[in-house]
């Protein structure tokens, strides 16, 4: 018979529906706003004694607490408002002390049922909750100059036990050069190298009077020094990240040498910017004696400005690298200071070398990598940007060892609190392998995002009554079956993006309102099909068959080219507009079961399988 | 209802034909305001507790260490968008932020600060450009395998179309042209599209079941059969899009606008271009496979 469906596909359109109900119904339960604890040893945990020392902060401070609670990633303090919230920051920090971190957050207020199937809210996107985007670039041709340098110094002190005498060593743009006065030397130095160290390239040459050996990576071990320098520089971000307490962080790489660093919800983003693009390291260094030779001589001033100078021997004993622990403190004058662990390789060469230097002195050179860029005009008049990247090394302190140190240590001559517990927050995490550049910074204030949300969802609660009334109005009753399509269209979109957790943005939210303009789209092309199907005299039931059936195609054909757009839109686009990609390809696949399916579904429960009845269309 | 559309044909490809020169031409001479996100270079956003006057904003910014700053009011007369030329410090949005707090004495607050390198712009500018090609190029293909050539040739350029006259319009207009507004000139790719393939999906059913038409005849009633779904879902769209452009904030205001432009004419294109181009090509009933289906021939009006 004619428009009318078995009853498993009504029973399989309703469960479809029951789904898209469930699992878009968390998005109608408004988050909290809460402060996630968290540690930063394991030596500390957060249990119930934290959060009650939290509670009875808070009882004092006259703060409202909604909810605490003990979760896997730490503990979870909910607020009735925002302002609680804030205000209960600083409060909590100061009860609980170093040891934790305090993250402002939002948490979703599921209730347990519907998050124990897997549903959730879908997940908003910085331009929506507020919060920091940085997209940074490593800079890989300092990478490899750096591993140049180690491996100079490496050749040279192979050279220097093989008796090689050579007149200097250079490291410049990728290539290293050695000078040699004569080429016996070149030819030994050659055959010494090539045996020790067979990752580079090596070439001669000699200008009249000196006899030169150029070093070079291979292709593979230039690809290999590249990818360690990124896959280093993002496991150090992401410790940094988590030493800021940011909830729901996000540090991914992009394409070959870029890194991609979200904070949704962070307020100080100067902090977050200076201590993710802190390239501070610190480097162990013995003074130099008077007898050395002058080119293992490195001569740096001091940090306090006071213009003083020291002699420090070339040789660095160890880097910051090799940090195990740091924290900071005060020491008895009430000066900043910075107490170290090493870890066990560090700490036996340390013992190594101060056993032997007992009296001498040890300088402590704190290294900042920066860079200057300026433009510069090419060969076709544009201006382009060069940047030039260079370090400041400066010694902190120079003290007599006054006996073998082990592993602990502690550092002083720093200029404030807050740069001795940075210090201490880097040494942990880890210096970067190779500087790193901000290229993209795009920070949403929270109101803005606040705003955002109401005008979003404003437009897209005025455009769905729009479309509705115009249907209802120009279709009647066909009208009204397309209506309730459309709103459950709506529901299974948003239950789409829960499930996948795809990110809504306002030009998210703004291709949801375009997909509702659209989605009656296949509507209007089979009713306005039935309705000439009717005028060349097809009976009712006739004209509603062949009005979907000659619509299909024609529907399948528009709807594939939009989503092929849409998909390219996904793989160009960026962050927000990302997102209006994701909205808009979920938006036609569901508007296409909506529109098909479902208002089939009611046409034939109300028409099907009836003496050709007069249709309101 | 019968409009004699491919009566019109000569003027309106005059018309079409001025419009893209006219789109060109600025597009050439003038260009595109590009946006940030494009040219690279540093904004800060931000809500003044009252309406300032711009010229005393602008005078304590002078006082500052920033280079080629413009200051303009964004969408209401309390928000307040700075542009510098500054080479970018990690510092550089507070240090605005606290120079118009002027001290303390003026109550504002940060909404967004951006910065983009001048590499970065130019990759996205180039990317985007990729992006709208190969859109372009996909379409074309699919349009050749389901319909076939002359088809894809009709679609392609009638989007094409559609393209240069928004961006046309937004060069004429100086609006400025971000990366919102380039994923609302791909929605148009797609959304043009679809309303061309109702049409050429008609024209196409047409040919298979009048067998006595001339090729023009055809064409024009098979624009007419459609003429209905076509406004009516444009209309939709368009309704929902103007609510967008008034409620959707000013951060998705040209996105919207390079919808509403773009839609307007891809509906316009629909309608004339596209079949214009279909008679410009010769079409005929050899041209797509004559293969009728018994049950399409019962169904015969």
């Amino acid at each position: 018979m004619l428009n009318k469906y078995p009853l498993w596909k009504y029973l399989l359109i309703l469960l479809v529906i029951a789904l898209g109900v469930i699992y878009a119904l968390p998005n109608l339960y408004p988050d909290d706003p809460a402060l996630q604890l968290s540690t930063q040893k394991s030596t500390s945990v957060v249990d119930q004694r934290t959060l009650a020392t939290a509670e009875k902060a808070l009882q004092d401070a006259g703060i409202d607490l909604k909810q605490a609670e003990v979760t896997s990633a730490g503990g979870t303090l909910r607020f009735n408002n925002g302002e609680d919230q804030l205000a209960a920051k600083p409060v909590i920090a100061a009860a609980l002390g170093e040891n934790y971190v305090v993250a402002l957050n939002l948490v979703p207020t599921t209730p347990e049922w519907l998050s124990s199937i897997g549903a959730g809210p879908a997940k908003l996107g910085l331009d929506l909750r507020g919060g920091v985007h940085f997209l940074l670039e490593v800079d890989t041709p300092a990478a490899l100059k750096q591993r140049l340098d180690v491996a100079a110094s490496e050749m040279k002190n192979s050279m220097r036990t093989e008796r090689i005498r050579y007149r200097s060593v250079e490291v410049n743009g990728g290539v290293m050069s050695i000078r040699f006065l004569r080429e016996e030397d070149q030819q030994a130095a050659l055959e010494l190298l090539q045996d020790e160290f067979s990752e580079y390239v090596y070439n001669t040459s000699n200008d009249g009077t000196d006899y030169f050996v150029e070093i070079g990576f291979t292709e593979a071990a230039r690809a290999e020094v590249e990818a360690y320098a990124l896959q280093q520089n993002l496991t150090t971000l992401r410790n940094r990240v988590n030493e800021l307490g940011v909830a729901e962080p996000l540090v991914q790489r992009q394409g070959s040498n870029r890194i991609v660093v979200e904070l949704p919800g962070v307020q100080d983003t100067a902090a977050a910017k200076r201590i993710i693009g802190a390239t501070a390291n610190l480097e162990f260094r013995l003074e130099a004696g008077l007898d050395a030779n002058a080119a293992d001589v490195d001569t740096l001033t001091f940090r306090d400005g006071s213009g003083r100078t020291a002699r420090l021997e070339r040789d660095v004993i160890i880097t910051g690298d090799s940090v195990a622990d740091a924290s900071s403190s005060f020491d008895e004058n009430g000066r900043p200071q910075v107490n170290i662990s090493l870890d066990g390789k560090g700490g036996s060469q340390m013992a190594r070398t101060t056993r032997t230097a007992v009296g001498r002195n040890m300088a402590v050179v704190f290294i900042e990598h920066k860079s200057r860029s300026r433009f510069v005009e090419g060969e076709d008049g544009k201006l382009t940007e060069v940047r030039r990247s260079y370090s400041e090394k400066n010694i902190i302190s120079l003290a007599t060892i006054q006996t073998t140190l082990g592993n602990s240590f502690r550092i002083t001559g720093l200029d404030s609190p807050r740069e001795s517990s940075e210090l201490a927050l880097l040494l942990r995490a880890g210096a970067l392998a190779a500087p790193i550049y901000f290229v993209e910074e795009r920070t949403i204030g929270p109101s803005l995002g606040a705003e955002n949300i109401r005008l979003g969802v404003l437009s897209a609660q005025i455009g769905l009554l729009v479309v509705m009334a115009f249907m209802l109005v120009y279709y009647k009753v066909f009208g009204l079956f397309a209506n309730i399509s459309l709103a459950l269209n709506i529901v299974l979109l948003m239950a789409c993006m829960s499930l996948l957790s795809a990110t809504l943005t306002l030009p998210g939210i703004a291709g949801i309102v375009l997909t509702m303009g659209m989605a009656v789209d296949a509507n209007v092309l089979i009713f306005s099909r039935i309705r000439e199907e009717l005028k060349a005299g097809l009976p009712s039931q006739q004209a509603i068959h062949s009005g979907f059936n000659r619509a299909f195609t024609t529907i399948l054909d528009a709807n594939i080219t939009t989503l092929l757009v849409a998909v390219i839109l996904f793989a160009v686009g960026t962050g927000p507009v990302k997102g209006f990609a994701v909205t808009l390809s979920l938006g036609i696949l569901t508007s296409m079961f909506t529109a098909i399916v479902v208002t089939r579904a009611q046409i034939n429960l109300v028409y099907g399988g009836r003496k050709n009845k007069r249709l309101f269309i | 209802m019968n409009i004699p559309f491919m009566a019109m044909r000569k003027v309106v490809a005059m018309i079409s034909i001025a419009m893209v020169l006219v789109s060109l031409g600025s597009l050439a001479v003038k260009g595109l305001k590009f946006g940030l996100d494009f040219t690279g270079g540093s904004l800060i956003e931000v809500q003044y507790a009252k309406a300032p006057a711009l010229d005393e904003v602008r005078t304590l910014l002078a006082e500052g260490d920033y280079q080629d700053v413009t200051v303009q009011n964004f969408g209401s007369p309390v928000d307040v968008v700075v542009r510098m030329g500054n080479a970018y410090t990690p510092t550089l949005g507070d240090e605005v932020l606290s120079t118009l707090r002027d001290n303390g004495s003026v109550k504002v607050e940060l909404m967004r600060s951006e910065y983009v390198g001048g590499q970065v712009g130019e990759e996205l500018r180039e990317q985007g450009g990729l992006g709208m090609l190969l859109a372009l190029a996909i379409v074309m293909v699919y349009v050749a395998v389901r319909f076939q050539f002359k088809f894809s040739v009709a679609s392609v350029v009638a989007l094409a179309h559609d393209v240069i006259i928004t961006l046309g319009i937004f060069s004429l207009l100086g609006l400025e042209f971000d990366l919102t507004v380039l994923a609302a000139i791909l929605a148009v790719i797609g959304y043009s599209l679809n309303d061309t393939i109702v049409v050429c999906d008609r024209i196409r059913e047409n040919f298979r079941i009048m067998r006595d038409t001339t090729p023009y005849d055809l064409i024009n009633e098979s624009i007419n059969q459609t003429l209905d779904r076509t406004i009516i879902t444009s209309m939709t769209t368009l309704f929902v899009l103007v609510v967008l452009f008034f409620f959707g904030g000013e951060s998705i205001h040209n996105f919207s606008l390079a919808l509403l432009i773009g839609i307007l004419i891809g509906t316009y294109s629909s309608i004339f271009v596209a079949a214009n181009l279909l008679l410009a090509q010769n079409i005929t009933r050899e041209d797509l496979v004559p293969a009728p289906k018994e049950e399409l021939e019962d169904e015969m009006p």
